[in-house]
C-alpha cells in the first residue's frame, strides 16, 4: 500500500519542480534562460508520463515518455535555430548577429 | 517483487524528487544564466536517473526495465547535447558572464577569446 | 561488418523491442522505417569526414560506470553549494584540452563534461574545449585531466 503512495509522492514533486521551471521561464530575463527552464520543464514531463504509468499500473505509456522526450529535443534545438537565425529554413545568414 | 526491491526503488524515487526540487530551488536562486545552466544540470541528471532507477526496481526484470533504461540511455545522451546547443548559442549571441567571473576571458567581454 | 548492416541491425531490434507485436502488417511498418532510417544515414555517411572511428571502442563500457559515479559526487557537491544560505559559487571559465584523436571522443568528452554539474561546455575550438566551472574546486577537477585521459582510452586503438 505505501506502493501507491509512493508514486503520488513523486508526481507531487516532480509537478512542484514543473512550477517552479515555469516561474523560471517567465522570470526570464534572456530568452536562453527562459528556453533553459522550458528544456527542464520536457524532461520533467516525461518523468511525470513515466511515473504516472506506473501508478495507474498501464507501463505501456513508457512509449508515450520515449515521443515525448524525441519531440522535447528537437523543439528545443528548433527553437533555438529560430531564436538564432530568425527561420528554420536556412543557417545561413544570422539576425542581428 | 520482493520487499528488499521495494526498499530500494523507494529511496531512489525520494531521492529523486528532493534532487528535482534542489535543482529547481537553484534555478530561482542562481544569480545569472551561466551558474543557473549547473543548476539545471542537478534535475536533469540526478533526478532523472534516480526517479528512473526507482522505477526499474519497481519494474522487474521486464521488457518495460529495458524500455526504462533505453529512456535513461536517451535522456542522458539528448540531455548535454540539447545543453550544449544552448550554450553555445548563448555563448554566441553574448549573454554576460557575472562580473565575479574569472577565466580566459575578462568579465562582460565576450569576444570569443582566441587570443 | 558493414556500416549500413549494423545500422539495420540495431534499429530492427529496436523496433522489436518497443513495439512487441509480431503481426505482419506492424512488421511491415518497422521494416518500411528501417529501410527509410538507413537510406537517410546513408546519405548522411557522404558528407561526413571519415567513416572510420565512428562508434567507441569497448572499453567505454568500463567508462560509464565511473562517470555515473563522477555525476553523482559532484551533484551532491551542487546541491550543498545550492542550500548553503550563502551561495558560495565564484564562477570562472577555463579551457581544457581535449587531445582525443576522433570527433566521436572529443563529443563524449565535451558530453560528459555537460553531464556532470558544476562545468558546462560551452564551445569547442582549436581542440580546447571552453568550459564554464561553478567554482574553483570543479575547475580544478577538470583541469587534472582525469577524464580527459580516461575518454582517451575509450577510443579505438588507444
Amino acid at each position: 500500500m505505501l506502493d501507491f503512495s509512493m508514486f503520488e509522492v513523486t508526481m507531487v514533486a516532480i509537478l512542484v519542480t514543473m512550477l517552479i521551471a515555469l516561474i523560471a521561464a517567465v522570470r526570464g530575463p534572456t530568452v536562453f534562460d527562459r528556453i533553459l527552464a522550458i528544456n527542464i520543464f520536457g524532461t520533467k514531463t516525461v518523468l511525470l508520463i513515466a511515473v504516472s504509468g506506473f501508478l495507474t499500473g498501464r507501463p505501456e505509456w513508457l512509449d508515450l515518455a520515449l515521443v515525448y522526450a524525441l519531440v522535447n529535443f528537437i523543439g528545443t534545438v528548433a527553437v533555438l535555430k529560430f531564436v538564432r537565425f530568425g527561420n528554420l529554413a536556412r543557417d545561413d545568414e544570422e539576425v542581428g548577429s | 517483487m520482493t520487499g528488499f526491491a521495494d526498499l530500494i526503488s523507494w529511496l531512489c524515487l525520494i531521492a529523486g524528487s528532493v534532487f528535482c526540487i534542489i535543482g529547481g530551488i537553484g534555478l530561482l536562486r542562481m544569480p545569472n544564466f551561466w551558474t543557473r545552466t549547473h543548476a539545471a544540470g542537478i534535475t536533469d541528471t540526478m533526478g532523472v536517473g534516480l526517479i528512473l532507477v526507482g522505477l526499474i526496481f519497481q519494474a522487474g526484470l521486464t521488457l518495460v526495465a529495458v524500455k526504462l533504461v533505453m529512456i535513461l540511455a536517451f535522456l542522458y545522451l539528448a540531455g548535454p547535447t540539447a545543453g550544449h546547443a544552448i550554450f553555445r548559442a548563448a555563448h554566441a549571441y553574448g549573454v554576460p558572464f557575472a562580473a565575479l567571473t574569472t577565466g580566459v576571458e575578462a568579465p562582460g567581454e565576450n569576444s570569443d577569446g582566441s587570443d | 561488418m558493414n556500416r549500413t548492416l549494423k545500422t539495420a541491425l540495431i534499429l530492427v531490434a529496436v523496433w522489436l523491442l518497443w513495439s512487441g507485436h509480431t503481426e505482419p502488417l506492424l512488421l511491415a511498418f518497422g521494416l518500411l522505417s528501417v529501410i527509410i532510417v538507413v537510406a537517410i544515414t546513408r546519405r548522411m555517411d557522404r558528407f561526413a569526414e571519415s567513416e572510420r572511428n565512428q562508434y567507441p571502442g569497448p572499453r567505454f563500457l568500463l567508462y560509464i560506470p565511473w562517470l555515473l559515479w563522477q555525476i553523482f559526487l559532484s551533484n551532491l557537491a551542487v546541491a550543498r553549494i545550492i542550500l548553503d544560505p550563502k551561495l558560495p559559487i565564484s564562477p570562472r571559465l577555463i579551457r581544457v584540452p581535449a587531445n582525443q584523436r576522433t570527433p566521436t571522443g572529443q563529443a563524449i568528452y565535451a558530453n560528459s563534461i555537460t553531464l556532470t554539474p558544476g562545468t558546462a561546455s560551452l564551445d569547442i575550438r582549436d581542440g580546447q574545449i571552453l568550459v564554464h566551472a561553478l567554482n574553483a574546486e570543479f575547475a580544478a577537477d577538470l583541469e587534472s585531466g582525469e577524464m580527459g585521459a580516461r575518454v582517451k582510452r575509450t577510443e579505438k586503438g588507444a
